[in-house]
């Protein structure tokens, strides 16, 4: 039984990792093909520091990822917070079958509403013809990560005891204090599974942000989408590259510091 | 609960209604409005009426979305057990393990599924060497399935993981007193207790699968369209909006139906698990 | 040849103070510096400093002080759809010859003033006043190139000749052809010895009925996987775009190119302006640095389409220096030109593509088997439409039946344990 899980487990994430050792493989490549390897080379590597679309692309995704996580963390948090304490009831069921709107509807159809959204109330309201960009991409990255927010949060809240944060109040705390001090501590597991959730998916998202996106606002896969014409050159696989070791490399790091401090603490106790 | 903690509820959820009255449900009604509309802006049902041209893709996409999950919902069940078997700390390496491949576009992964995949590819290069015959895979609907596959199975894992993560052990120790054996531990206890990643599970994956354009066509060859092809070539070549937004409507709605059917399953809370 | 551009370079930057002290009297560009422009483009389709070469947008703001905002697209169509949903707005944009007189006809764009390109000069009397801008108000030509027919020559029996070779049973699984309808419709309109532009649904729906022969073939539709599978030896024929076949013979030798004998699409993409520009007087200088004679070159040697710039296709030093594929004999073949469709054609077109695309021929499909159905037979195309759709809507239904069975089992269990 426990050979066969390993062999599982192994196969599984083999088939995970398979087209990214090929993405390694062609990041090397000396010449432009993606399926031809005909011999070692750095030069991709060199070429995408030296990109600045690339690189502003790069930028872009990661600014818009890490605002839409934090921004979705915090007003889904504090929703959570709230939701939690509605008496049940009909307000309830709609606010939690709303909440599930984004995660059962077609990510086409998402980008597409917003799109018609934006667009309305941009010449609509606004005036202008160019609402489309940054803060219209915000605003959609940030719905579709709201519900993995909540529904990471909600169970924690949950789990938690309603009666510690009352304590606190009444011994002297003020209810945001107490928030702080008490329940937040309790729920931050769930709030930093949210956090990651929401960055995993804003970093990963391109339907969405290809309908939604504007001038001077292009993130990584829209840039790579429009090579369809000529073609997708080992440039980008070699960005996915340094992507995926720099990631690598501080979820190592991370795992060795929890390790430390984890032998610290069990030390003292 | 004393009323002021009823009024904070309401003042610190009110930022997450108001954005969802706006983001989420106003969006909607445009799908609506943009159905029942010609490019004039006026009230038409043409759109409505040359739906019935897209139901084979239609059953197309739900068909091939039902085989990508039952695939997923097979190779995942076992690794989120395997996983949430091993020490707090495996989890943790192996959970973001699963998260991994998804801080890279898709686009490119799915790229590089073409240099495997390919008749003259890697796997069949592979194969040649050790005396197996090439096997054709690209251009299939195979390939498109194993495409979605490979994309959504993390969104299959990770729900399934969690509520497992969570199992209260005692019940499946009892089981096991009781003179289960594996398998029927783990038919009567583990089974019926993940049912609620199970069902999220499906969710994620079955909803992108039927959706999907990218993936279809760069494994599928491009000589069958998936709905999501259809709609986002009415937006993005034809400029036919209101066929898409029909469209659109009509594959919302079919999600819909199909997760409320989940939902009844799931006896659940009616939300889902991540 | 690329040390040779270099050098150009060199060149020209040795003679920059002089440009400078002519530009610092043009008072209106100097008042530009510190403003933005916002450029839209295709995907790959400038010179970017690769292999270092020139990166002419940073060429641009280093010269004038003029930031350039630089989205691409990847299609005409993808671009006009932005354009036009009304939520975006951009100066400079670079469509196809069609694209640019719809363009035209829907007021979408601003006409330039040549004044401020005197570049133009570099830009031939053949490739000005197109078709589609006859008096040549709105447009300067970008590239120029033409569509062919690129082929493995380890895998064809004989150097195809005719576009027909794509229908040639021979290499079934081995043909490749355009996932974009206007492409591919030519292609069938050149065999057929139609006009691409023609307005008429019996002729659109003869070139449709050819597409559909060719499902026989098993023809895979790509866009830019063309590279990988041509490369690869994965397929033996493809029709593309004539520059890009240097870009795959660079990886694979065997591949060779040639110009079918019944006439092959013509292309221009042409820089233009767009109505409502914020910065009209930035995007004619942008306009006219593209045509300044080392830029155009670093941009003709990267993307490796014609030049319409005959400071480049002049220029001995040039890579491609009288290329018989980018700049071969005028008349050698038939040529012509896309034009804006009626939307009523483009409608047609669209839903014809839609149905070549999910066609399956006779004796290729399970349907097939289960029903039977001819091709040539009048309505045979709606059976077949039907027998797809019953081979899904049986399989759906199947697994329907057996989720409801299992319930049913599970519920009828449930009562039973209840009772005993």
């Amino acid at each position: 039984m426990k050979i066969f899980n390993r062999v599982y487990t192994f196969l599984v994430f083999l088939f995970l990792y398979a087209p990214i050792f090929v993405l390694l493989l062609f990041s090397f490549n000396s010449t432009t093909s993606t399926s031809v390897f005909a011999g070692f080379s750095l030069k991709w590597y060199n070429q995408i520091l030296h990109d600045a679309t690339a690189i502003t692309a790069l930028r872009n995704t990661v600014v818009l990822a890490v605002c839409s996580a934090l921004l979705a963390t915090v007003i889904g948090t504090a929703a959570s917070v709230g939701i939690e304490k509605f008496r049940k009831g009909a307000f309830k069921t709609a606010v939690m079958s709303t909440t599930n709107i984004p995660m059962t509807n077609p990510e086409i159809v998402t980008g597409v509403s917003m799109m018609l959204l934006f667009v309305f109330i941009g010449r609509g309201i606004l005036h202008t013809d160019s609402v489309l960009g940054f803060g219209t991409m915000l605003i959609a990255h940030v719905t579709f990560n709201l519900p993995y927010v909540i529904l990471t949060v909600l169970p924690k809240l949950r789990q938690t005891d309603k009666n510690l944060a009352e304590a606190a109040q009444d011994l002297g705390c003020k209810p945001l204090n107490a928030f702080f001090k008490v329940v937040l501590p309790a729920i931050m597991p769930g709030v930093l599974t949210g956090l990651i959730m929401s960055f995993t998916l804003s970093l990963d998202d391109f339907i969405i942000s290809y309908f939604t996106s504007g001038p001077g606002f292009q993130t990584l896969p829209i840039v790579i989408f429009s090579m369809t014409k000529k073609r997708v050159k080992p440039d980008m696989y070699a960005l996915s590259a340094i992507i995926f070791v720099s990631i690598l490399v501080l979820l190592i790091i991370y795992n060795i510091v929890q390790q430390k401090s984890e032998e610290k603490t069990n030390k003292k106790m | 609960m004393n009323r002021r903690s009823a009024v904070t509820s309401r003042i610190v959820s009110s930022p997450y209604i108001v954005w969802a009255a706006l983001f989420i449900i106003a969006p909607l009604f445009f799908v609506v409005y943009y159905s029942f509309t010609d490019s004039a802006g006026g009230f038409t049902l043409l759109n409505i009426q040359t739906l019935p041209k897209y139901l084979p893709t239609f059953l197309r996409s739900i068909w091939f979305g039902i085989v990508a999950t039952i695939i997923c919902l097979i190779i995942a069940f076992p690794l989120a057990y395997f996983i949430s078997q091993k020490s707090e700390k495996a989890q943790r390496t192996f959970v973001l393990l699963v998260m991994l491949p998804m801080w890279m576009s898709f686009l490119i992964r799915t790229y590089s599924w073409m240099a495997l995949l390919q008749d003259t590819g890697i796997i069949n290069s592979f194969l040649g060497k050790i005396g197996i015959d090439p096997i054709h895979m690209i251009n299939t609907g195979g390939a498109v399935i194993l495409g979605m596959v490979y994309n959504f199975l993390p969104y299959m894992i990770l729900p399934i993981y969690s509520v497992m993560a969570k199992l209260d052990y005692s019940m499946v120790e009892a089981c096991q007193d009781l003179g289960g054996n594996g398998f029927n531990v783990i038919r009567l206890c583990i089974i019926p207790m993940s049912i609620p990643g199970v069902v999220s599970g499906i969710t994620m994956v079955f909803v992108p699968s039927v959706s999907t354009f990218y993936i279809s066509q760069k494994l599928g060859g491009g000589s069958f369209d998936l709905i999501g092809d259809v709609i986002e070539r009415q937006f993005q070549q034809s400029y036919n909006y209101n066929l898409g937004a029909a469209l659109s409507l009509v594959l919302m709605v079919l999600i819909v139906i199909s997760m409320a059917i989940m939902n009844h399953f799931s006896e659940g809370e009616g939300e889902m698990v991540i | 040849m690329k040390k040779i551009s270099a050098v150009l370079l060199a060149l020209v930057f040795a003679l920059l103070p002089l440009n400078c002290a002519l530009a610092a009297g043009d008072a209106d560009i100097e008042a530009l510096r510190g403003t933005k422009l916002y450029v839209y483009n295709w995907g790959e389709y400038i010179s970017d400093g690769e292999d270092d070469a020139l990166d002419v947008n940073a060429e641009f703001e280093k010269r004038y002080g003029i930031k350039v905002i630089y989205d691409t697209y990847d299609n005409n169509e993808v671009m006009y759809s932005k354009l036009k949903s009304g939520g975006v707005s951009y100066d400079v944009v670079i469509p196809s010859d069609y694209m640019i007189e719809r363009m035209i006809a829907e007021d979408m764009l601003e006409k330039i003033d040549y004044k401020n390109i005197p570049n133009f000069k570099y830009i031939p009397e053949k490739y000005r006043n197109l078709s589609f801008d006859p008096a040549n108000e709105y447009s300067v030509p970008y590239t120029v190139s033409y569509v062919g027919l690129i082929y493995n020559t380890k895998m064809v029996k004989e150097a195809p000749v005719s576009w027909k070779a794509l229908w040639d049973t021979d290499y079934e699984n081995q043909i490749l052809m355009f996932n974009n309808p206007r492409d591919a419709f030519a292609i069938a309109q050149s065999i057929l010895g139609m006009d691409y532009n023609m307005e008429s649904d019996v002729a659109w729906r003869a070139a449709a009925a050819l597409l559909k022969e060719q499902k026989i073939v098993n023809p895979v539709y790509v866009n830019d996987e063309v590279f990988l599978k041509m490369e690869s030896g994965e397929a033996a024929l493809a029709p593309y775009y004539a520059g890009d076949y240097f870009l795959m013979k660079e990886n694979n030798e065997d591949l060779a190119f040639v110009y079918p004998k019944e006439g092959v699409n013509y292309f221009v993409d042409a820089a233009c302006i767009l109505k409502g520009s914020k910065n009209k007087r930035a995007a004619e200088l942008y306009i006219n640095f593209l045509n300044e004679p080392d830029i155009a070159l670093a941009n003709a040697e990267y993307i490796c389409y014609g030049s319409p710039n005959e400071a480049v296709y002049t220029n001995p030093d040039y890579e491609l220096y009288q290329n018989e594929v980018l700049y071969p004999e005028e008349g050698a073949f038939k040529t012509q030109l896309f034009r804006n469709l009626s939307p009523e054609s483009l409608a047609l077109m669209s839903t014809l593509w839609d149905d070549v695309k999910n066609y399956i021929p006779a004796g290729n499909s399970y349907a097939a088997l289960f029903f039977g159905g001819e091709d040539n037979i009048p309505g045979a195309d709606a059976e077949k439409m039907t027998a797809e759709t019953v081979k899904y809507a049986i399989y759906i239904g199947i697994f329907l039946l057996l989720v409801i069975a299992f319930l049913v089992f599970r519920f009828l269990r449930k009562r039973y344990r209840e009772n005993v």
